[in-house]
């Protein structure tokens, strides 16, 4: 049976949802060890455990250092002889996969939203030119290093048994390290994790109306988006703008109010499960990819939409 | 500061991708810097500006991709390499990053930009296995540059907020959207970066061999979104309740 590592996250004792997912993923192509790195690393073990995880490497690490997770892991897979390496294709997984691949003589096949074995050899599709066509890859390497893009893959129950290690990291040599970090001021969910985003176009008309669509998110426990015209024009910071030039999300579903639906803008949602697109022209191109569309003017029709839900979720 | 820029030629982002028997369809195809290497180019002569030196424009890729040197001389850089291969469309992102660690040797470099990710690829790959095969600090997603002359500092747009590493030098640094607004070539910049000379290198002449670890087994187009409904109602707050109630039970998701 294929031998397989999975490397993701942890904040606060609390694995990340993808850490979930590529560990449910590794148990369905063999048998699954999970590296986590973050704060309280330990701490959730049991929970990694819950979706096949045989092993557990926690590593206590309260900021990311891409050259020492990358030097730690790539001795973790060389020591316990790991064919198949999976991360999570999120802002860390990119950074660490290619510089361990690169340790490990073996390349990154990356953004996977499929993945298939073939007698040992994986075998994946991802999207490229942004979402416009897919490739299927495969990798020649000795050691397959795997991303997988998050929200893309099922998570199961599956108990494994969870054998502790606890690792350090090496942060003595390192040539770039963290100084500071500033966290962000919003508490809400982070934008590729959400199960739920809701987005804000041009159709808002100023950042004054802003609140309307946090509201919305927030009653729906949504992560919040916006274009590239509404970061522009400086009434959002740029971390909220989705896109072929800001973040690639794919919630189950996908609210964008106000949005024409320019081909960059589709390129970070198009494989959002749902779509639900409020806009006043019925003509805007948001409307080819939506799966309910609302021709309607949004100040209309935000409010009311809000207080339905409230009164579903009983909020 | 002699500053390298890696700059990769890519489809225009408005471009139609077609898809047929497995590959994608050329044809008509207007080619571009990918935008975060504009990005990437932009920082590197404005450091220039500040600092003085060079700014290099590398890129690995077809003939097509001189058209991209060209402006980026037009931009403001000094130098252009073109590491030559009618088929680096098949490269991957290991067999760049060897082939620039290879064209590079023995010349000096204090800084490298580059662009967070390809706008076709979107890997983001090759600064990072370049920076691993040469045992540079690479710091990735950068908002903010400072460079002086022992040490980069660098702003980067984390996961749950803004990170600001410090890295040695020779070091590598990827560009976020946001790090700056790139500019346009002058006409005066067009005009003379039509005779600057482009150093060509053949990318079989590095010696690297068949350095390619993945291969593409084809491409195929995106599936199509199933066909969608306008929801129906007298006014906004019936839309609404319609909608809300779509939401809950035809697709369960609320
Ligand atoms: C290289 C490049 C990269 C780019 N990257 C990105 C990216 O990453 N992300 C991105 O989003 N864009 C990106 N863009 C920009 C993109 O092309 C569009 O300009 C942008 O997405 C438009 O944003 P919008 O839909 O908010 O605005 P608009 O296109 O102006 O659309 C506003 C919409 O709101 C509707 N509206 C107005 N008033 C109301 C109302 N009262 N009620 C309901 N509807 C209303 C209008 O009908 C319209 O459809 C990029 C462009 C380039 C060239
Ligand atoms: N063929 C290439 N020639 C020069 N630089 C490249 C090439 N491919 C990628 N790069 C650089 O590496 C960055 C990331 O590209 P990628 O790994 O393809 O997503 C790009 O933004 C470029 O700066």
């Amino acid at each position: 049976m294929a031998k397989i590592l999975a490397i993701g996250e942890v904040a606060n004792g609390i694995p990340k949802k993808a850490t979930r997912e590529i560990t449910s993923v590794g148990r369905s192509l063999g048998e699954v060890h999970t590296l986590v790195l973050g704060t309280q690393a330990e701490a959730a073990a049991s929970e990694v455990a819950r979706h096949g995880a045989e092993v557990i490497y926690a590593v206590e690490s309260s900021d990311y250092n891409g050259e020492a997770w990358s030097q730690m892991a790539a001795q973790i897979v060389r020591e316990g002889g790991y064919e198949i390496v999976l991360i999570p294709h999120s802002w860390a997984g990119r950074d660490v996969s290619a510089r361990l691949a690169t340790l490990l003589d073996s390349a990154v096949i990356s953004d996977a939203v499929e993945i298939h074995n073939e007698g040992g050899r994986i075998k994946i599709k991802k999207p490229v030119y942004s979402g416009k066509a897919f490739v299927w890859l495969k990798s020649t390497a000795a050691i397959q290093v795997v991303t997988v893009r998050p929200n893309s893959q099922k998570i199961e129950e599956n108990p494994g048994a969870g054998k502790l290690e606890k690792r350090q990291l090496d942060l003595s040599k390192v040539k770039a390290r963290q100084i500071s970090f500033i966290p962000q001021k919003s508490t809400r969910v982070s934008l590729t994790e959400a199960d739920i985003v809701v987005s804000a176009g041009r159709g808002i008309k100023g950042p004054e109306n802003l609140y309307l669509i946090e509201n919305l998110a927030d009653v729906l426990g949504a992560g919040m988006g916006a274009t590239r015209a509404v970061v522009d024009a400086g009434w959002c910071d740029h971390t909220l703008q989705v896109g072929q030039t800001g973040v690639t999300v794919s919630p189950t579903l996908y609210i964008a109010v106000g949005i024409s639906g320019a081909i960059q803008h589709l390129a970070g949602m198009g494989s959002s499960k749902y779509i639900v697109a409020i806009n006043k022209d019925p003509d805007a191109p948001i409307f080819k990819v939506a799966t309910y569309g609302v021709v309607d003017d949004l100040f209309q029709v935000v409010p009311p939409l809000t207080e339905e839900f409230k009164q579903m979720l009983g909020k | 500061m002699n500053i390298l820029v890696l700059i990769k030629q890519v489809p225009d982002t408005e471009a139609k991708i077609v898809v047929s028997g497995g590959k994608v369809q050329e044809a008509g195809i207007k080619w571009i810097i990918s935008p975060y290497d504009e990005i990437a180019l932009e920082e590197a002569i404005r450091i220039k500006e500040k600092t003085g030196g060079t700014v290099t424009a590398i890129s690995v890729g077809d003939d097509l991709v001189q058209q991209s040197i060209r402006t980026a001389y037009a931009m403001g850089a000094d130098h252009g390499i073109h590491i030559k291969h009618d088929q680096y469309q098949m490269l991957d992102a290991f067999a760049i990053a060897s082939a620039i660690a290879k064209a590079i040797e023995g010349r000096d470099f204090q800084v490298v930009l580059a662009g967070r990710q390809g706008s076709d690829s979107d890997n983001g790959q090759v600064p990072l296995i370049l920076g691993t095969l040469k045992g540079w600090g690479v710091v990735s997603f950068a908002k903010k540059v400072e460079i002086d002359s022992q040490k980069a500092t660098v702003h980067v747009e984390a996961e749950g907020g803004e990170a600001i590493y410090e890295s040695t030098l020779p070091v590598i640094i990827t560009a976020n959207a946001g790090l700056n607004e790139p500019r346009y070539p002058s006409l005066k910049g067009i005009m003379a970066s039509k005779k600057k000379p482009i150093e060509v290198i053949n990318f079989a002449d590095l010696g690297l061999g068949t350095v390619s670890r993945i291969e593409i087994l084809g491409f195929e187009p995106p599936p199509p979104r199933p066909q969608g409904r306008f929801i129906d109602g007298a006014d906004p707050a019936a839309k609404a309740k319609e909608l809300a109630r779509a939401l809950r039970e035809e697709i369960k998701v609320i």
